[in-house]
């Protein structure tokens, strides 16, 4: 290894063979043996290498975040590549393997105990959100729209940008000219005076010997190659041809496979198992029981799933065994009314004469709006492949937290944690539902109960009614008018606190402000669900603000624009929205439009929906979404994250509605969760507007806008405020004649 | 036993006759192109092609294939590469998690095969059964399109930086 110091933030060295690996790192020391395999041949350790240059010039980025169809890994690689001035045909990346050295908090950890120089470009960058996440314990999550913001602000863009300053060092030694007149260049060293010309590779052992800079300098947008160009995302062409291997397709010789049942009451537990039938019947193998679930382990996923529907299983009661959805909401109903009456409660923000605004209002605007518990239904089923053997666990899956997902396991098998190895596979969807090992865990003990490999299949029926949902959540506002109809109160209180802790708040200039939150806790538990919180705040705060300005007699976009005036971005991006959508226009019979805005996870999305709604019928004709992320990394990224936001943004607005019965989740599968599928999935246009801010997320900014936007629309075709999602609940036959409806603005 | 034709190779399998051809697929043939999403028809991510037309695997018993022509997504490219409808979904950059593809692609070619220049009301009636939670129904609409009638499609904005860099080298 070269030469490397405890506090170097960033850290290099070369390998076996002449290959120099670049990182960003804070501590030294021996590595897991996991990682040596990775690049060092004769087993030397290393630090946690983002960039590694081979002596046949071709570059590897090494990315500890997971493909869930997000493109993060094509964009980190990008990042790297294009600081490092790489040939991008003779780039390819692969993922980081499950270990500490790469977990995501690694990269804030040294920076908050002191222990590491930071370049100074990233100080700005290890902040708010960002240290929140890095405080935490072994996350390597790819979750929070996080991979481009977080890993590869301070990871791989500096990894790259330090690799070639120690590249151009090093050849700049050698032919002894000053560094500032060699230029980089698809992975070469170029002295143009002398007619010099370089591979990296050449170089890449003495620029290994050196000490990495500590500030290394990073390219401005001005100078970028690669980044800001839609690249064609390299996981796409395995995922065409069926050869992308998705967790269920792991293989392992002897490997038996597994049905399973889970309590249907969230708590309950097994109380006894009748299995003789099942037991009987062909090529079944085992009845295995654990604490609240009971799997039929056989030699196919057909026969343990026909054996298992044979399985007399009597569950433990609960408190909760009598419970449905309206008792529940009744429960949220009298926590909020409580909370307002001078109960307990938290403010989320507290400003202005809050009860003088509604004491001197001319009007008072209030509502209330609730949404239901949500499933996340990824195309791919949970599952799992575990073998446990010599007191070693080996798991084959599809995580959005391999190491969290090792650390679990470990726990649950009592075993120490470097005796649990994870095999990571592409996930067949995330949604936040693969942050979490319950399926991992439950066929690890499979496995260790049987005594053989075991592939651990959920049915879809299992999975809609043993997810980890976005929680029903109700909210109730008002707000105060004076006599111009300008909003001097807004008073919002509503319970299930997750996180992130902003999505409540509103951008608008309103001086009195009381936001709060009161605790409403329920049996179902609780998933972070794309957008998280803000899934459910954006549609309350953006129908909330449309109906005040309704209620002002305002146009929604031009009553919006009023209180962002002093917000020149977030302007920005409602006004294009509102210029690309054609705001304004003059609509048919039937027809309605409808706009919203939300920040979260760092970018700003505005969107307008276009519906008709014709006998009732609702129709959703057009989607038109700006984006301001600070800079897209990858444009065509960029707007398939848009296009996929909105959609599933969309079913949930029309269609999801986890309602809880007796205690436990009535719907099943597609045909009583539905999606949108073709025929109903609008025309979805995309517009990217690079402020230049601190660069945002992108994964799950495009979901909360959907559904008020999509009610504010119905509301112009239809007089019918939808305060309750989702839309399917609702008959929308227009209670008054509509005709053509002329906006202004 | 029963006799499976699977593109293009006969297969003798010892397995329960109403068990779905999926499982056979998946399983015993170790073809994981074809995915298992819902198991009762719904999702279409379990599609393939029986004499040509497109069915669920998922509810189809293995017995109900026996002696006739399956594909699966690993049958449909040509000798030298992909099929046309493949090349497209590349060209769109359509999948995003891609667990669904295997089975829209099936879809898709089923349904150009039996109408070349499909209609936007035709690719609704043909792809509303396969449920893609990303959501990239905008861009397999395109593909189909762009499949059907290459020349016509419009340009997607995708940097190929290889030829920007010999432009750069030689301009």
């Amino acid at each position: 290894m070269g030469k490397w110091t405890r506090r170097a933030f960033i850290s290099a060295g070369v390998v076996a063979g002449g290959a120099l690996l670049v990182g960003v790192s804070i501590r030294p020391g021996k590595r897991h043996q996991g990682m040596a395999g990775l690049v060092a041949e004769d087993g030397e350790t290393l630090v946690n290498a983002y960039v590694k240059i081979d002596v046949d010039n071709h570059v590897t980025a090494i990315i500890p975040h997971s493909e869930m169809g997000q493109g993060a890994q094509t964009a980190l690689t990008q990042m790297l590549a294009d600081e490092l001035d790489a040939e991008w045909s003779s780039v390819s990346f692969m993922e980081a393997p499950a270990e500490d050295d790469y977990a995501n908090w690694a990269l804030g950890k040294g920076y908050l105990a002191g222990d590491a120089d930071v370049p100074e470009s990233l100080v700005p960058s290890l902040d708010g959100a960002f240290m929140a996440i890095a405080s935490a314990m072994h996350m390597q999550i790819t979750g929070g729209s996080l991979s481009v913001r977080t890993t590869g602000v301070t990871g791989m863009r500096v990894a790259g940008a330090a690799a070639r300053e120690m590249l151009v060092t090093a050849a700049a030694e050698a032919w002894g000219v000053p560094p500032s007149e060699i230029t980089t260049r698809n992975s070469h060293l170029i002295h143009e005076a002398s007619g010099r010309d370089a591979t990296y590779a050449e170089f890449a052992a003495a620029a290994g010997e050196m000490t990495p800079p500590r500030s290394p300098a990073l390219k401005t947008p001005d100078q970028f190659r690669l980044m800001g160009k839609s690249v064609a995302r390299r996981d796409i062409p395995s995922k065409v041809d069926g050869t992308a291997a998705f967790g269920i397709d792991a293989d392992v010789p002897g490997m038996k496979y597994a049905a399973i049942i889970g309590a249907p009451v969230f708590g309950a537990e097994v109380a006894s198992v009748d299995a003789a039938a099942a037991e009987a019947m062909a090529g079944v193998d085992r009845i295995v029981t654990l604490d609240n679930a009971v799997a039929v382990v056989a030699d196919g996923y057909w026969r343990a799933s026909q054996a298992l529907s044979k399985v007399k299983v009597q569950w433990t009661s609960t408190p909760n065994d009598g419970l449905d959805s309206d008792a529940i909401f009744a429960q949220f109903d009298r926590d909020l009314d409580a909370a307002r009456a001078g109960g307990e409660s938290t403010a989320d923000v507290e400003q202005g004469d809050v009860a003088g605004a509604f004491s001197g209002a001319d009007q008072i605007v209030e509502a209330t709006y609730r949404v239901p518990w949500l499933a996340h239904t990824c195309m791919e089923p949970m599952n799992a492949t575990a073998r446990v053997e010599d007191g070693t666990c080996e798991i084959w899956v599809g995580s959005q937290n391999p190491l969290g997902y090792r650390y679990e396991i470990a726990a649950a098998l009592e075993m120490e944690v470097e005796n649990v190895v994870l095999h990571q596979h592409f996930m067949g969807g995330g949604f936040g539902r693969r942050a979490t090992p319950d399926t991992a865990i439950q066929a690890a003990r499979i496995a260790r109960e049987i005594g053989a490999p075991v592939k651990l299949i959920w049915s879809r029926e299992e999975d809609v009614r043993h997810d980890l949902y976005r929680p029903a959540v109700m909210s109730k506002f008002r707000a105060a008018l004076d006599p111009n109809g300008a909003v001097t109160g807004w008073e919002n209180v509503y319970h299930e606190k997750h996180e992130p802790v902003e999505a409540p708040t509103i951008p608008y200039a309103v001086a009195a402000q009381h936001i709060h939150h009161t605790a409403s806790p329920t049996h179902v538990p609780f998933g972070a669900w794309r957008s998280v919180d803000h899934s459910q705040h954006g549609f309350f705060t953006e129908s909330f603000i449309d109906e005040v300005a309704v209620a002002a007699g305002r146009d929604p976009y031009e009553y919006r624009r009023e209180l962002l005036a002093d917000d020149p971005r977030r302007l920005a991006v409602l006004d294009m929205a509102a210029e690309k959508a054609g705001w304004g226009e003059r609509l048919g019979p039937n027809q309605g439009r409808g706009i919203a805005i939300q920040s979260s996870f760092g970018s700003i999305v505005a969107q307008v929906v276009d519906v008709t709604v014709t006998d009732g019928k609702l129709s959703v004709d057009r989607i038109v979404c700006v984006a301001d992320c600070g800079f897209a990394v990858s444009p065509n990224g960029l707007t398939a994250q848009m296009e996929s936001g909105a959609n599933y943004g969309l079913t949930a607005a029309l269609y999801g509605n986890i309602e809880i019965e007796q205690g436990a989740v009535k719907q099943s599968n597609f045909h009583d969760y539905e999606a949108v599928r073709m025929d109903v999935s609008p025309r979805v246009e995309t517009y990217i507007l690079n402020s230049g801010e601190a660069w945002g997320g992108a994964g799950e900014p495009g979901t909360p806008g959907i559904a008020p936007a999509l009610a504010n629309a119905v509301f112009q075709a239809t007089g019918l405020r939808i305060r309750e999602l989702p839309f399917k609940l609702h008959d929308l036959r227009s209670p008054v004649e509509t005709d053509e409806v002329e906006l202004t603005g | 036993m029963v006799t499976l034709r699977v593109n293009g190779q006969t297969h003798e399998l010892d397995v329960d006759p109403q068990m779905p051809l999926l499982w056979a697929i998946r399983e015993n043939l170790k073809l994981t192109g074809t995915k298992f999403g819902c198991g009762v028809a719904q999702c279409g991510a379990c599609t393939v092609h029986l004499d040509g037309n497109p069915i669920r695997s998922c509810v189809t018993p293995v017995a109900a294939a026996a002696g006739r022509n399956v594909t699966t997504i690993e049958g449909i490219g040509s000798d030298n590469g992909l099929h046309p409808v493949q090349e497209a979904w590349i060209a769109e950059q359509v999948p995003q998690c891609g667990y669904c593809q295997s089975g829209q692609v099936m879809a898709a070619v089923a349904l150009l095969a039996s109408n070349a220049v499909p209609d936007d009301d035709a690719i609704d009636a043909a792809m509303k059964g396969n449920i893609c939670r990303c959501g990239m129904y905008g861009r397999i609409r395109s593909a189909i399109k762009r499949a059907a009638n290459p020349q016509l499609a419009e340009a997607v904005e995708t940097f190929d930086p290889a030829a920007a860099t010999e432009e750069m080298r030689h301009g």
